[in-house]
This record gives C-alpha cells, sequence and structure tokens, in this order.
C-alpha cells in the first residue's frame, strides 16, 4: 500500500515511453522489502514523499522546493545542492534533499562494476533516486540530507577514487562527445582533451572564484552532438583544414544505390532513388563540389566543413588529416541577457596534448573575465558588453575576417589613439590661428 | 537508524582526505573492441532504428543497441542495466548526450538476443522499460531538467511532460522516416539548465506574472542590491515600506517592466513568482546545433503559452504532434525543421501549421529584436 494516494502521477504510468514514475515506485517497494537489510541512513520512504510531494505540485501546478541552502563538503564550494521542500510536515522522507554531482568520466562510458559500487552508496546514504544524467553532464545524485554529505564524500573518493562534480560560480563539470572511441568524424580526441583539462583546473572546477558559471565542450566535428557551441563558454569543435579524403568507387556505389546514403539513416521512408546531385552537390552551402557523372570534385579552398557530403556518404567521404579544432567562445541559455550562440576565436588549433596552446587560451580569458565580469555575468555577456575587439586585445588574436558574419554597418568605430598620426592631444591655440571662433 | 561512519572523522576533517581526483580517465570502462580501435572507425551504418554498426579500419566491427531511458532514474534501474551489461557486453554501458542507454557488442546474432531482450522489459505500470531506437532522421530521447521534481524555480514539470511528449511521438523515436533528425528538448524554466534554446523543438516553462513581495523577509532573506542588479529590464528598485508599523527596506517592481524570468526570485527568495494559473509553456522551434548544410541557429518561439494541464499536458503533446506531422508532411530530406521554415518563410509555416501568430511572438527584447522585422517588402500574402 502506497503511503500517499497518487492518482494523478498514476496516469503517467500508462503509454509507451519509459515512466519515471513506475521507477520511483519501483524503487518505494524496493527499499520497503530492503532485500541487502540495510540500516537505511536517511528515511526509508523518501521515494514514497519525493512522490507525494510531486502529486501536490501536479494538483497545484506549483513546485513544492525551495532554494539552495548552504551546504556541501569541507574544502569545495561546490558539487553539492542545497534542497529543502516547503511542505517538510506533511513529507518528512524529503524535508532534507540535496544533490550530490558526481564526475562522470568524459563520454559516459562504464563499467557495470563502477555503477553498482554507486549504487551501494546511494542505497544506503541517499534515496536511491537519481539523474542519469544532469544536463551538464554529471552523474547526478538526487536526494540526501546534510549529515550524509561528507560520508558519501569520503566513500566516493576513498571506495570509488572519484570526485564531485561542479556547481556555482566555478567551472562546471566538462564533457565531450564519444570521439575518436567509436567514430569517424572526430577530428581530435575529444575526451582526452576532455579528461586532461577537468584534472588541470580541479581548483577552479571545486573552489568558486569566478563571476558567474563557466563550461567547457568538447565537439569532435562540426556535426556538435554534445552541442558545445550552444551549451558551453569555451567549446572546442572539431576541423581540418586539407582535403576532405574521396574514395570514388565509394561515391559510385553511393549513386548505384549499393551503399544506403547518409548511412541509412532515412530508410525508414521511400524518399526515391539516392540523386547526388540533387541530395549532395546541390545541398553543400558553399558549393564547392561537383559530379561528372563519373568523379566527384570537391574545391577545397572553398569547403566549409559543414559535414554534409561527409554525413551523406560516410563510406566514400572522410575528414582530412591536418586536423584540429576552432573554438568558439561566449555560448549561454537566456537568462539574463539573452541566449547566445558560441563566436568563433581561434579559427584553428592544434589539438596535441597536454593542450597547453588550447589552455593558454583559456587562462587569458579567464585573466581578464575575472577582472572585468560582473556578478552572475556569463563570459558571453562580458564580451557583449565590452566588444568583441576586447576579446581580441586580451587573447592576444589579430582581427580576420573570419571573426565576423559581415563588417560593421555602421561607422560608430573606436580608434585607438596610437592608430591616429599625432594622437588626440591637439594644440587648440593652433587650431584657432587657423579658425576664427 | 544508527549512524554508519564511512571512516570520516568529523573532529579531523583533513585526515587522510582525498581532494581533487576529478572523474575516472575516459578509456578505463572502453568495451575491449573500442579501446582496440580507438582513432581508427572507418565507417557506420545504422543498420535498423536503434541499431548502429560500426566498422574499424582492423575490419572488427561494434554493434550499438540504442535505448531510451528516464533521466529521472532509480538505482533498481541502474542495477537492471548492469544486470543486462553483464550478460550481453561484459559488463560495459555508456549514456549519451541525450539520456539515451548504450549497449555493445561484437557479433550480430549477440545484438539480435540483445535487442529483443531490451524491447522486451516493462515496468509494472505498463511501459517499455528500454525502448530501442533513437536514431537518424527520427526523433530521439529528451533532455530536460528537474522541473517539480526537485527545483525551486520551474513554471512546469519536466519529467512528467517529457513522459507524455514521448509517449505522443513514440513511433517517430522507433522509426526513422522524418525529414532530418528532430531534436526536442523541455527546459522547465527560462534559466535553461536544460539549454532548449537550439533545439527543432523545444519547450520552456514561463511565468506570466511578476514576483509577489515578502516585505516582512525581503531585508532578512535577500541581499537587496543584488535582487535589483539581477533583473535584465531594471523593473526592481529598492525602496523602503511600512510593515507592521515599521520602516523596512524592500524592493518595487514595476509591473509592466516585468517578463518573468524569475531571476530576481533566483537571488532572493522573498519574492515567489510561481503560480499555478499563470505558469505555463511556450513552444520554440526551429533550432539546431549542427553546422550541416546551414549554420547553427536559436529556436523560434511559435506559441507564446500553454497551460499546465498535468497530468498528461493534452494541449501541449497535441500541438507538438502536429507541428511535427507538418514538418513531416512538407520538409524536404535533410532539412531540419528551422530550415524548413526559413525556406517556406515563417508566414508559410504559421499557414502551413494553423497556429496563430500573435503579438507576443514578435521580439521586444533589446537591440536583437529589431533584427527579426521585416524590412523588406519581400514576404507572401
Amino acid at each position: 500500500m502506497a503511503k500517499h494516494a497518487t492518482p494523478l502521477l498514476d496516469q503517467l504510468e500508462s503509454g509507451p515511453w519509459p515512466s519515471f514514475v513506475s521507477d520511483i515506485k519501483q524503487e518505494a517497494a524496493n527499499r520497503a522489502a530492503n532485500p541487502k537489510g540495510l540500516d537505511y541512513q536517511i528515511p526509508v520512504d523518501c521515494p514514497e514523499d519525493l512522490l507525494g510531494v510531486l502529486e501536490l505540485s501536479y494538483e497545484e501546478k506549483e513546485t513544492h522546493w525551495k532554494h539552495g541552502g548552504i551546504v556541501g563538503v569541507f574544502g569545495y564550494g561546490g558539487g553539492v545542492i542545497g534542497r529543502y521542500c516547503d511542505q517538510p510536515e506533511k513529507f518528512p522522507g524529503v524535508a532534507h534533499f540535496h544533490t550530490v554531482r558526481v564526475a562522470q568520466p568524459a563520454a559516459k562510458y562504464y563499467h557495470s562494476k563502477f555503477l553498482r559500487d554507486l549504487c551501494d552508496i546511494w542505497d544506503l546514504r541517499g534515496s536511491g533516486l537519481t539523474n542519469m544524467h544532469g544536463s551538464t553532464g554529471d552523474i547526478v545524485l538526487l536526494g540526501t540530507q546534510t549529515p550524509q554529505l561528507e560520508e558519501i564524500f569520503h566513500e566516493l573518493t576513498h571506495k570509488m577514487s572519484v570526485d564531485l562534480g561542479g556547481s556555482g560560480s566555478n567551472l562546471r563539470t566538462p564533457e565531450a562527445c564519444l570521439g575518436q572511441s567509436r567514430c569517424e568524424y572526430a577530428c581530435y580526441n575529444t575526451q582526452d582533451m576532455c579528461y586532461q583539462l577537468t584534472m588541470d583546473y580541479q581548483d577552479e572546477l571545486h573552489r568558486p572564484a569566478f563571476p558567474y558559471k563557466f563550461k567547457f565542450k568538447f565537439d569532435g566535428c562540426p556535426n556538435g552532438c554534445v552541442c558545445a557551441m550552444a551549451r558551453s563558454d569555451f567549446a572546442v569543435v572539431g576541423t581540418w583544414k586539407d582535403d576532405i579524403k574521396i574514395d570514388q568507387d565509394a561515391v559510385k556505389a553511393y549513386v548505384g544505390g549499393e551503399f544506403k546514403p547518409n548511412a541509412g539513416a532515412h530508410s525508414g521512408r521511400d524518399w526515391g532513388k539516392f540523386d547526388i546531385q540533387k541530395e549532395v552537390i546541390d545541398l553543400c552551402p558553399s558549393k564547392c563540389m561537383s559530379w561528372d557523372g563519373s568523379k566527384l570534385s570537391i574545391k577545397t579552398a572553398d569547403c566549409v566543413r559543414c559535414m554534409h557530403c561527409i554525413n551523406t556518404m560516410p563510406r566514400a567521404l572522410h575528414i582530412g588529416d591536418e586536423r584540429g579544432a576552432s573554438i568558439l567562445v561566449g555560448a549561454k541559455a537566456p537568462v539574463v541577457d539573452g541566449a547566445q550562440m558560441g563566436s568563433l576565436l581561434v579559427p584553428f588549433i592544434s589539438c596535441e596534448a597536454p593542450y597547453d596552446d588550447v589552455k593558454e587560451v583559456i587562462e587569458k580569458i579567464w585573466d581578464w573575465w575575472m577582472e572585468e565580469g560582473k556578478n552572475r555575468e556569463r563570459v558571453g555577456e562580458t564580451m557583449k558588453r565590452l566588444s568583441f575587439q576586447k576579446l581580441l586585445e586580451v587573447t592576444d588574436t589579430e582581427a580576420a575576417a573570419y571573426h565576423v558574419r559581415e563588417p560593421r554597418s555602421n561607422p560608430y568605430i573606436f580608434f585607438k589613439e596610437e592608430e591616429v598620426p599625432g594622437g588626440w592631444d591637439r594644440d587648440l591655440a593652433a587650431y584657432r590661428n587657423r579658425h576664427q571662433r | 537508524m544508527a549512524f554508519i561512519s564511512s571512516g570520516y572523522n568529523p573532529e579531523k576533517p583533513m585526515e587522510g582526505r582525498i581532494t581533487d581526483i576529478g572523474p575516472h580517465k575516459y578509456d578505463e570502462y572502453f568495451p575491449p573492441v573500442i579501446k582496440k580501435n580507438f582513432g581508427k572507425w572507418l565507417y557506420h551504418e545504422i543498420l535498423e532504428p536503434g541499431v548502429l554498426l560500426h566498422v574499424a579500419e582492423s575490419g572488427d566491427k561494434v554493434y550499438t543497441v540504442r535505448v531510451g531511458g528516464t533521466r529521472t532514474m532509480s538505482i533498481t534501474n541502474i542495477r537492471e542495466i548492469c544486470d543486462i551489461a553483464d550478460k550481453y557486453c561484459g559488463g560495459y554501458v555508456r549514456w549519451t548526450t541525450r539520456n539515451n542507454i548504450e549497449f555493445m557488442v561484437e557479433d550480430e546474432a549477440t545484438m539480435k538476443a540483445l535487442r529483443d531482450d531490451l524491447n522486451s522489459r516493462k515496468f509494472a505500470g505498463g511501459s517499455y522499460k528500454f525502448p530501442v531506437g533513437g536514431t537518424g532522421a527520427g526523433v530521439s530521447n529528451m533532455v530536460h531538467t528537474q522541473g517539480w521534481v526537485h527545483c525551486h524555480t520551474p513554471a512546469t514539470d519536466a519529467s512528467g511532460p517529457v513522459k507524455c511528449v514521448m509517449d505522443t511521438v513514440f513511433e517517430e523515436f522507433k522509426n526513422m522516416r522524418l525529414p532530418a533528425p528532430v531534436r526536442i528538448a523541455l527546459a522547465c524554466c527560462i534559466n535553461m539548465c536544460g539549454a532548449v534554446h537550439c533545439s527543432d523543438i523545444g519547450l520552456v516553462g514561463i511565468h506570466r506574472k511578476p514576483p509577489m513581495i515578502d516585505h516582512q523577509w525581503a531585508d532578512k532573506l535577500c541581499e537587496i542590491p543584488l535582487a535589483v542588479a539581477a533583473c535584465p529590464t531594471a523593473a526592481v528598485r529598492p525602496t523602503k515600506v511600512e510593515y507592521n508599523g515599521e520602516k523596512v527596506n524592500s524592493v518595487a517592481i514595476k509591473q509592466d517592466r516585468c517578463m518573468y524570468c524569475g531571476n530576481c526570485y533566483t537571488m532572493c527568495p522573498a519574492l515567489p513568482i510561481s503560480d499555478g494559473e499563470g505558469d505555463g509553456i511556450a513552444i520554440m522551434v526551429g533550432g539546431k546545433v549542427s553546422n550541416r548544410i546551414t549554420m547553427p541557429k536559436f529556436s523560434k518561439v511559435v506559441v507564446g503559452y500553454i497551460p499546465n494541464e498535468p497530468p498528461r499536458w493534452p494541449t501541449l503533446t497535441k500541438t507538438v504532434k502536429h507541428i511535427l506531422d507538418v514538418y513531416a508532411a512538407n520538409a524536404n530530406k535533410y532539412e531540419r525543421l528551422g530550415d524548413w521554415a526559413n525556406r517556406i518563410g515563417w508566414e508559410s509555416f504559421f499557414k502551413l501549421t494553423g497556429l496563430k501568430f500573435t503579438h507576443h511572438l514578435i521580439d521586444d527584447f533589446r537591440d536583437p529584436a529589431y533584427y527579426t522585422w521585416r524590412q523588406s517588402t519581400q514576404f507572401k500574402f
């Protein structure tokens, strides 16, 4: 018998998509049965109380969670998010229900041993509920009480050799696409750069010293599976400089219908016979390709590396060999000043470990942003407030046409004094000699 | 309950303390075939919805079976995933950025057994536990936020509406018959910790009433200057008010300047903004992150408000399905939703979908607004 009647939530158990309500109920039943005979360190019925408070929200259409308090582990300023219920008497099991963020391995490859060990800690010391994963990438352990925080941290670090993730005004947990581990498009080792930079910047990740959050994401190619350009302050997106490699026989196999276009991604509908002219050549954004009936040609100087031709004929076309990445800066979601996409800062950077050249760019941006950024101002907003030119200046980057979609359409130019002969210190008396007042 | 110590000594917090060790290294849990062929993959193929084949230069093959999962997930569920990984995959498993779970095997027969096993598992309530799908030109799993399950600022729930939307578009998760991939995402407020602003279909919780001011608590709970500075439209100013015969420090809010972002509430709990009648969901469409063919673009608001209708959000799901169906019927192959809308023109988008264009959909937030108005005589009647 459930602790709380949940007639509204029960309606989320039907339908084909996996039901989180069924799943929470399953955890409630598991804790009630306690097959491992655990001495649960937080209330055994917290999943039931979570369903109870959620049912109340479904009735009233308002949340029942309060602002986080200052909770955490000693010496860290992030990784734990305090959470309290605003109806603690009705739902004592979730009165205190803090979140713990655990650092995930880049691109989220696991072995069951790791996951089971984590589940065991969370079974004993938490709610048994998680997010796999949080939006930024962490493993999110959802719901525990303050006295358990140090215990959980101790067990994570001592038994599992794993650390907490980021929260607050610090470097947030970085994440990468799966890159070279299982993708032929990856232009650099996204997971390694992610791992190295995460390790090198542990201090920035755990101890908030920034104006606001700062995110790194690493995409292996311009397809952008981990959404770096949209979701990270500092986006590293794989690219290449030389020719796309063409296997002309394989191109013919696509044209002849032997290979399915786009790796079979469109096989659920009859789109007719593959038409290389219509589906590849004509869709090329920079019109750098041609097909003469037997040979595919690409003018590399005109290619903008959008990936369409490669995505469409992955067995015939391959990324070039002179590989690296572009760096785009300043993406963020709307709050406060509106959404921003990352803006191109570095067109090409080699991606060789230990990534000192990438770190140099990062650290120059941080130095500037930590000095100039206002409280709760993302670096993209600082860029808007102080100009892209300023970002170029602080990163020692020379302005180039690829930095803009188009040049400015107003002449309100800030010249530097040294750019103007004679500077700004002028002789009024001499002027008056030439011009009467 | 007897407190069980982990070995941590609160008297000596630094004793034996381990810090700054970061995550486990990414290659610690690579399946052997992944480790062996790292950086040497040649091409891939989607054999059927939810099943990928990657072929390496060595000739090695890895079959991946992708399933949708609930992002809010119990350890009982994770342990079941571990059981499956142990049975078929040597214990290895991974998650994707979009909350999918991927199991990898090296031969076709095991792949088929695994796929069928995954498709056969159901929760007691009847839903699939691990539906296979989410690849190619279809709908993949939704990324989303916490909502009423665990957040203090949401204007809607997250897991609930996601469940309802995915139920509604389930056939598109199981198939690859759309013109291009369609990425749907939900953020339960405009903070967008789920960052849905570049999704083909982005659902975002919005408030529609300015915050209330709890004068009794404002000065006690909040740094008033921070609450003032938090407002992007300068609608909040500091003031003194009479409360219970006393002059207290508080704030005043110019209501017609407020666009209900809730940023002040984030800084000051004495400015509650949630409201059962006022809150709901806006639908944004046409965003994308990929650089394929066209440049990445933001999603645009096409429905300014849909009320919260728990538990099944019928208006929301119907509208999302309708947009998806009209797109599927009209777009060209490879054309993302936003590219289709741009090609036909947004006036045609509203005509074809029958969605009502209202004043709410015209941008009025700062300078970028002007660039979305039409400075041309080119338009469609």
